[in-house]
């Protein structure tokens, strides 16, 4: 039993599905990970004073390396699972991906010599870069999802015929956007949870604002997608039981503002994590069995069947999976434990 | 042509930028682990002192090599997209093994070696030193494998034909096991170990030289001529071992190492020379005859596959290779010399008066790092016209929808990124030695002045 097309709801636990949805774990790892460290980013220039800047990037400090781990990582199994994928996707999307590198340059040179030269112009030069860096890296991976919702012209080799140009339309610019403001949504959330006194008077009054960025730009993309790419809710339609991730979704925004008015603010970034994840889940959904969808010539899209590397590979891939995640949770949860509570500057802080 | 040239300059400069750092993290990520093992042994503050001074030296390479890194694992899709496809199967498990693998395990507990002096107990940080450590060359071990594979594929057979063919795995372990990993990857990890090492040395004998830090430099200085000593001769014993798996698998590579053109006779030695190609000898050379095949068979009369053994069109271009591969040798030689002679006169005791020598010392650490990038050269040009030996040409493993124009975008802004990022380590590495180990009563008084403000 196999999946042959969206008429037909056949399901298969394969090796393929199932490296269909650990990559899609991955990446929602790194959403939910590396998203609040961009919406720190973000929202870094909204505050002036250097101890209060210095406060935003140590509350990042320890983790934002191991969190973009999880995007080095995807694109490592991406390569190794879905090779076709990778390669149509890294060479197509070439000059928005070079752009996006730049920017990953960018972010983690700041963090790291920002706070190493007392000079205000030093400082400030790496603020900028900083900020402008995190906010090109959420949005041109909020562009790249929206191709993948559109579809992007494929040959039946496999190749992208399109231009950088091509890949920005009112539509993935949208959900650029959106991707943004769910970043800075996300990050305000953390702040509150790691910092105090009136810096954190100031955090919180972004959580609410940021939330109706998110909310105005998520309802804008949703209605688009309806409109423009309603093959994205075939599978709704079959299964309306699928529904009820799209419901859970707005469940767990619509919570955040209560948890943050109630202090919870644990509780809080928890339901943000729950609405990247349901986000993503819902892209997942409308997606799949393809990776790469092929607009204007569907035939040509990339599966997770055309795409994939061997059974035996898919195999081999699962078990170094199996033995690699208990160890890569066991230390993203000591890390968080280790550094958990309100940033203190010492010593060794950026 | 044009994007063929273009994408291999690419990939050319950004893997050389990139790999001035890593080696220094991995050299830097054992000295860190003596020096703290050191302190929980002896409880002497000067080694905490100096875990201190050199982990701040080694968080500056390490986020300009993860800066860096991620650019190369782009590339291989960016800009080799048919390479990634047909080797996506066997060379993208090497890669997301050493994400999970080695990523994770390096960075989370990089978090802990920086900033968790006062969060966990002494015990638990050397621990996570350790690990920093073992990660580091963790990632080595993946990305040599996956390499060595593009050198000596086992383990994998091709499926389809055409554009359609691809490697398959066959085998994991002969993949991760195939002829050249073990050699290629303990003379890269040795190389490495030689970056660091003679890192601590030459800033060692910079304040030894300008009378500053003393005891500090002098301790460091021993560690670190330790180190190196082992290394190289370690180095010696891989390299040699390396070239002799080179001429059972690639015989066409090492026939260029030492530009050996006639099949049938015995191969002597080069020192030194300069090969013409067209007239297929070496000029201004000094060769010690059969010394070649001594080294490989040990027997000096033994014939030695030449290059005339190619067809021309597979053959490496011979006087990079050539050129490249001696000074590497001539390098690790002297790196032995100096470092051996560093421990003579240590035993002496006269090691910290000798000035010239203090002077060579500060100038050595450049020595491990060209030796470095020249022997990856000597070993990736030496692997041409093929990116994959014997199975896909470098020609033939191209983006087929990037254009040159493309290419030439972001090579430039490659070009003045990676300046400026040079620029501002160089700066930065030299504002820090300058700037120098805390003093041991400013680390007391630093000590108490954050009790009092987490008091507060």
């Amino acid at each position: 039993m196999t999946y042959k097309g969206k008429e037909t709801m056949e399901f298969t636990f394969d090796l393929n599905t199932i490296w269909f949805i650990l990559i899609g774990v991955l990446l929602a790892g790194y959403a939910i990970l590396d998203g609040f460290d961009l919406g720190v980013g973000a929202l870094h220039l909204f505050v002036k004073d250097d101890t209060e800047r210095r406060i935003l990037i140590n509350s990042i400090g320890p983790v934002w390396d191991g969190n973009e781990v999880w995007l080095v990582t995807g694109g490592g199994a991406l390569f190794a699972a879905f090779p076709h994928v990778y390669a149509t996707v890294f060479s197509g999307f070439y000059t928005a991906f070079m752009l996006l590198l730049f920017g990953l340059i960018f972010r983690a040179v700041a963090i790291d010599f920002r706070s190493k030269r007392p000079s205000k112009k030093w400082r400030q030069t790496w603020d900028v870069a900083f900020s402008i860096a995190s906010i090109v890296i959420a949005f041109l991976m909020g562009v790249a999802l929206g191709n993948i919702v559109t579809g992007i012209p494929l040959t039946p080799e496999k190749e992208f015929y399109g231009s950088f140009f091509s890949l920005l339309t009112p539509y993935t610019v949208l959900v650029g956007l959106t991707t943004v403001s769910l970043f800075m949504m996300h990050g305000a959330i953390y702040l509150v949870m790691k910092t105090e006194g009136s810096l954190q008077d100031k955090v919180r009054g972004w959580v609410n604002n940021t939330i109706i960025f998110f909310v105005i730009c998520y309802v804008t993309a949703t209605m688009a997608t309806l409109i423009y790419y309603p093959h994205m809710v075939d599978h709704f339609k079959a299964e309306p039981v699928l529904f009820l991730v799209a419901v859970l979704n707005m469940l767990a925004v619509a919570n955040i503002p209560r948890e943050i008015h109630n202090g919870n603010e644990f509780k809080a970034f928890l339901s943000s994590c729950a609405s990247i994840i349901a986000l993503l889940a819902l892209f997942a959904i409308g997606l799949f069995p393809n990776i790469v969808y092929s607009f204007p010539n569907p035939e040509n899209s990339l599966t997770i069947y055309n795409a994939a590397s061997s059974q035996k590979t898919l195999g081999i891939m699962l078990t170094i999976a199996i033995i690699g995640i208990p160890f890569v949770l066991a230390y993203t949860i000591s890390i968080y434990w280790i550094f958990r509570g309100k940033v203190k500057i010492d010593s060794m802080s950026y | 042509m044009e994007t063929e040239i273009l994408a291999r300059l690419q990939f050319a400069f950004t893997i050389a930028f990139h790999y001035i750092y890593p080696p220094l993290s991995i050299g830097l990520g054992v000295i860190l682990v003596i020096m703290e093992g050191m302190y929980l042994k002896t409880g002497n503050k000067l080694y905490e002192r100096m875990t201190k001074f050199w982990v701040k030296i080694f968080t500056l390479t390490f986020a300009l090599g993860v800066a860096t890194g991620i650019v190369m694992e782009f590339e291989f899709g960016t800009n080799w997209s048919t390479y990634s496809r047909y080797v996506g199967d066997v060379f993208g498990s090497a890669l997301a093994a050493e994400g999970i693998f080695a990523f994770f395990l390096e960075s989370g507990f990089l978090a802990i070696l920086v900033f968790g002096w006062d969060k966990v107990s002494p015990k638990v940080h050397f621990f996570s030193t350790i690990m920093v450590s073992l990660g580091s060359m963790m990632s080595a071990v993946w990305i040599v494998v996956a390499n060595s594979w593009q050198q000596t594929p086992a383990g994998y057979h091709i499926v389809g034909e055409g554009i359609n063919a691809r490697a398959e795995i066959t085998d994991f372990w002969a993949m991760v096991f195939n002829p050249s990993s073990v050699d290629r990857l303990s003379h890269t990890i040795s190389g490495a170990w030689l970056a660091g090492a003679f890192l601590v040395i030459s800033v060692s004998a910079y304040y030894i030289y300008k009378n500053r830090h003393l005891d500090f430099a002098k301790a460091s200085l021993k560690i670190g001529l330790i180190v190196a000593a082992c290394a190289s001769l370690f180095q010696l014993y891989t390299g040699h071992s390396s070239a002799v798996g080179v001429s059972e698998n690639q015989p066409a590579k090492l026939a260029a190492y030492e530009a050996h053109f006639d099949s049938s006779s015995p191969a002597p030695l080069y020192l030194f020379g300069w090969v013409n190609e067209d007239e297929q000898e070496v000029k201004f050379g000094i060769a010690i005859p059969g010394m070649l095949s001594y080294l490989i068979y040990g027997d000096t009369e033994k014939p030695v596959t030449g290059l005339n053994s190619f067809p021309e069109d597979l053959r490496p271009p011979v006087n990079l290779v050539f050129q490249t591969y001696h000074l590497m040798v001539a390098i690790g030689f002297s790196l032995i010399g100096i470092s051996l002679l560093g421990l003579f006169f240590w035993w002496r005791g006269t090691l910290f008066n000798k000035k010239w020598l203090l002077i060579v010392f500060i100038f050595s650490v450049l020595g491990p790092q060209i030796a470095n990038q020249i022997g990856w050269i000597s070993a990736e040009v030496g692997r041409q016209p093929w990116i994959v030996y014997g199975l896909l040409k470098t020609s033939e493993g191209l983006s087929k929808v990037v254009t040159a124009n493309q290419i030439i975008f972001s090579l430039v802004l490659f070009a003045i990124i990676y300046a400026l990022l040079f620029v501002l380590f160089i700066y930065l590495l030299n504002e820090k030695i300058q700037h120098g180990p805390e003093e041991p009563d400013t680390i007391q008084s630093e000590y108490e002045h954050q009790k009092l403000v987490i008091g507060k």
